[in-house]
């Protein structure tokens, strides 16, 4: 009985705070999980670096406001660019050259490339964790009814739904976006139609670490402790969410990602005996979905060739 | 006539090896001794990882939560009792487990027993992924081993970890470890299994037409690799005298994959020679991580990470430039080395003509 204590005795006024932080968690994990689910529908393979390339936007955003003391608005756009050309150099040296070479090497590759990243950042900035700039637009207290919300859990919902909307425009009604879909569909195929694989894929990360950019910043303000392990369980958990929407499918993933982010706040909130397993709920979720559907909610069912 | 030759030359080699052990551990500084175990038990868990990944063809990234499973039952049961209260100082030991004490070797079959069982218990479900999927759910169960064992204060614990572990820094006793792992291993690959395993590694859907139970072989590779990683993480955990959930986060099992690539997935003796140039390396890359001050001007690029950024990026370099590390899928036997030895420049020849 004990055990749903915190089930019984949920008022209505903190059930909203929870929906709220379990919402605007959701939506960055679904901006985050975009980009494992687009770099997953063309190149097959778990981009590992994703989760630190937010890492590094992080200490980008840091620099920019805290060091040179830039305007926070310029800082992000800068912010947004230099994770976006970051991305597609690690496609560039990490993942090009093994186009051709088994799964496993790629794997093996991605998993580098991400603790090479980590270590990177733990040797260039120390793993001394840093505090993220404070903006007080975002990180002012807002006040409704018997509820406080931080301006940013307001703000991150609608950034994440006006990303998602440019990027649907992107991938179904531009010729890069075409070219994308082409290039998931059948890799060879796409090639010899004329498609240039390596730009498309450059543009995939592009896309991919921008959002993820958007998503980082969003992340610091909202949980503003940077350290070089940061992107480790954002990265992991966002790629589940990729999993459980449906892999390669970009809807899917903001679904997964709204699911997984309400999921961890709503168990936290009810059994609060529970939040030592915060970590462990995702996992659980992926091997449910794995288990049952594997193709995700909105994937769809494909047959093994042989 | 082959067999037993061979047969008769391991059996001195081991004899040698052990007795280098003896004498390394009576001979060697404790520092040096440190470096020499720690070859020794990344040699058991890069093994171990190599049945699974190298072998069976399943990339499992799990190898840091069995061995905590292993390092934490070393690390419960070994404690002496009258130092429990002690080490238990924040939530009292649970009385289920309170008096009971192990020798080590009791401890360690019983850590690497406990990580069988786990990775029976994982592998129902997650074994029937493959590739990536496989890897992440494997990473993801070696987190949630640990996140379970944070949380399981009563037994584990939790975030304080566990002090006052008797020390293990012998050589002696760690090599005859690791000896039978890979004495068990090569027989393992060497059996009807071993070809098994290897078939599903090539094509499963083969392997499967031929009569090979898949999931009964994966599961099998899987609880293998796991008894020999929580037997490993035990004398890990011996070797360190302390264990906490810190040790094995999931970027442990790093090392080992690095172990296995470069000594090459799917040769033991690849992982041996993988294992001993990784560990020895990063103990030699820690002159990295220590100012370096050369004609009198301080080089700014070393300190504190360095080491690891160069370990990172060995594992890269290794895996885009030398994909098939050091063995590939090829072992050093002693036919070969009786060749080497007769004609060391003709026996590279001939390999390359074969090739």
């Amino acid at each position: 009985m004990e055990f749903f204590q915190g089930f019984l005795n949920m008022s209505g006024a903190s059930f909203a705070q929870h929906m709220v932080n379990g919402v605007s968690l959701g939506s960055l994990y679904a901006l985050i999980a975009i980009g494992y689910t687009m770099v997953y529908g063309i190149l097959l393979m778990i981009n590992f670096a994703h989760g630190d390339i937010v890492m590094m936007a992080c200490y980008f955003a840091y620099f920019g406001i805290t060091i040179f003391h830039v305007p926070w608005y310029f800082t992000f756009i800068g912010v947004i660019v230099a994770t976006a050309l970051l991305g597609a150099i690690i496609e560039r040296m990490a993942y090009r050259p093994l186009r051709d070479a088994p799964k496993n090497s790629v794997l093996i590759s991605a998993i580098g490339a991400s603790f090479l990243l980590e270590n990177l950042a733990n040797y260039l900035f120390s793993g001394r964790p840093m505090s993220f700039p404070d903006i007080p637009l975002f990180s002012q207290n807002i006040a409704i009814g018997s509820i406080k919300i931080q301006a940013i859990s307001m703000v991150i919902p609608v950034v994440t739904i006006i990303s998602l909307l440019v990027l649907l425009h992107i991938v179904n009604h531009t010729k890069t976006g075409m070219a994308m879909r082409a290039v998931s569909k059948d890799y060879e195929i796409a090639r010899v139609m004329g498609i240039n694989i390596d730009n498309v894929i450059s543009m995939t990360f592009i896309i991919g670490s921008a959002l993820a950019a958007i998503g980082a910043i969003m992340w610091g303000i909202r949980y503003p402790g940077i350290t070089p392990y940061l992107g480790v369980m954002p990265g992991l958990k966002c790629f589940i969410a990729a999993v459980i929407g449906g892999i390669g499918n970009i809807k899917g993933a903001v679904l997964g990602g709204f699911i997984l982010g309400l999921g961890e706040i709503l168990i936290v909130a009810f059994f609060p005996d529970l939040s030592g397993y915060r970590d462990a709920f995702a996992f659980i979720v992926l091997i449910i979905i794995l288990f049952y559907r594997p193709t995700g909610i909105l994937g769809e069912r494909t047959t093994e060739k042989v | 006539m082959k067999n037993k030759r061979d047969l008769i030359l391991s059996a001195i080699l081991l004899i040698v090896l052990f007795g280098a052990s003896w004498f390394a551990n009576s001979e060697l500084d404790s520092y040096i001794r440190r470096i020499v175990n720690l070859c020794l038990i990344y040699a058991i868990i890069g093994l171990s990882m190599n049945v699974t990944n190298g072998f069976a063809g399943q990339f499992s990234l799990g190898q840091a939560g069995f061995m905590a499973i292993g390092a934490y039952t070393v690390g419960i049961f070994t404690v002496p009792v009258e130092l429990r209260a002690n080490v238990f100082y924040a939530v009292p030991m649970n009385p289920f487990i309170a008096d009971i004490q192990m020798p080590v070797w009791l401890a360690l079959i019983v850590g690497g027993l406990l990580a069988a069982l786990v990775a029976f218990l994982i592998g129902t479900p997650v074994l029937r992924l493959r590739g990536d999927y496989l890897a992440i759910a494997t990473l993801g169960f070696s987190e949630i081993i640990r996140i379970c064992i944070t949380n399981a204060s009563s037994f584990t614990n939790g975030a304080l970890g566990i002090k006052d572990i008797p020390p293990l820094n012998d050589v002696r006793y760690i090599f005859v470890v690791t000896a039978i792992t890979f004495v068990f291993i090569a027989a393992l690959i060497n059996s009807s299994y071993g070809r098994a395993f290897k078939a599903i590694r090539e094509d499963e859907i083969a392997a499967e037409a031929m009569g090979i139970n898949l999931y009964k072989h994966k599961c099998l590779a899987f609880m293998i690799s796991a008894f020999f990683a929580g037997i490993g993480g035990g004398l890990y955990g011996t070797l360190l005298g302390t264990v906490d959930p810190k040790n094995f986060l999931f970027t442990l099992t790093y090392n080992f994959l690095l172990i296995i690539v470069l000594g090459g997935m799917g040769s033991i003796t690849g992982s041996m020679l993988g294992a001993i140039i990784v560990t020895a390396g990063l103990e030699y890359l820690r002159i990295f991580d220590e100012p370096l001050k050369l004609f009198g001007t301080m080089i700014p690029l070393f300190r504190p990470g360095f080491r690891m950024v160069m370990f990172s990026a060995l594992l890269m370099a290794c895996v885009l430039f030398w994909r098939h590390g050091i063995m590939g899928t090829r072992e050093i036997t002693w036919s070969k080395l009786i060749a080497f030895c007769k004609n060391p420049i003709g026996f590279f020849k001939r390999k390359g003509a074969a090739q």
